[in-house]
């Protein structure tokens, strides 16, 4: 595990889980305006060919930016951010719902800009769910 | 109907403008778990230097939606919305987005491109306050399943 104020090429960011609930799905369409009715009608999910009600791609996308800005200790410290979503987070309708599991390895410092890269990967019942997620982190000034 | 090429290039700019809201931030914040202070509490934030509280990396989405549904209500690119899927989506940010913001968003068709019985759209958005400041580039891809995908 690294700290922001000293970091080097493959470092590992703290291993993160996160559980996503359907009132999460929910609390997020709310407050996205995404009410696209995958994310929360299992009827019509399935109809679709899905198994079951998945997570908003950038409910997952705002996990992992967390993962990111809690390691950095600032929500205003990520400047660039892109993932690939590739398999869905498919939330059942318990009390336990899905769970997130996020990780990070830096893969570049530019100590000129005063930045780093973090390689990202995020998966959920043991499927990973995105690709090619990067994020570029200004560092603290030491 | 496979996508027009012509359309590649197409900018549709939002109606109106953003405000970027003190309570949507929180509620936004709330909703994806982001409890730090400059997201909730106006002080910490003025402190940290920001006008207001700050919006989390992702929160850009929310704004850069008004241009996207200009593209999926336009009638003669004829996106099937029921077949879209978000591909891949990505920001940048010149600096980050604070309560008060007024933002006019444009979103333009970089690319439509035909992928294994798909139609890949390549979207990005431009969000610039209404004083001229670019602040974030939002770039998405939408993947249309064709009829032969399940």
């Amino acid at each position: 595990m690294s700290h922001p104020e000293a970091v080097e090429v493959g470092d590992a960011l703290p291993a993160r889980t996160f559980p996503v609930t359907r009132a999460d799905l929910v609390r997020y369409a709310g407050a996205s305006g995404d009410f696209n009715v995958i994310h929360w009608n299992e009827r019509v999910a399935r109809e679709v060919g899905l198994p079951d009600v998945i997570a908003h791609g950038m409910l997952t996308m705002a996990l992992v930016g967390r993962a990111v800005s809690e390691w950095a200790r600032d929500p205003t410290a990520v400047s660039d951010f892109s993932v690939r979503f590739t398999r869905p987070v498919v939330v059942p309708d318990d009390e336990v719902g899905a769970t997130l599991e996020v990780g990070g390895t830096v893969s570049a410092v530019d100590p000129e800009a005063g930045t780093a890269r973090i390689d990202l990967v995020a998966s959920s019942g043991g499927v990973t769910v995105l690709g090619r997620a990067r994020a570029t982190v200004r560092l603290p000034r030491p | 109907m496979p996508l027009d090429p012509a359309f590649v290039g197409r900018s549709y700019p939002a109606a109106g403008t953003y405000l970027v809201g003190r309570e949507k931030v929180r509620e936004f914040a709330t909703a994806i778990g982001e409890r730090h202070p400059y997201c909730h509490d106006v002080e910490a934030a003025r402190a940290g230097g920001y006008a207001d509280v700050v919006a989390p990396v992702t929160f850009a989405i929310a704004v850069s939606a008004q241009s996207l549904a200009e593209v999926f209500a336009d009638r003669e690119l004829g996106l099937d919305f029921s077949r879209v899927v978000h591909g891949d989506q990505s920001f940048a940010y010149a600096r980050p987005l604070v309560a008060g913001d007024e933002i006019r968003v444009t979103t333009t068709i970089d690319s439509i491109r035909s992928v294994a019985g798909n139609e890949v759209l390549g979207l990005s958005t431009e969000l610039v306050t209404v004083a001229g400041e670019a602040v974030c580039r939002t770039s998405a891809t939408m993947v249309v399943r064709g009829p032969e995908a399940s």
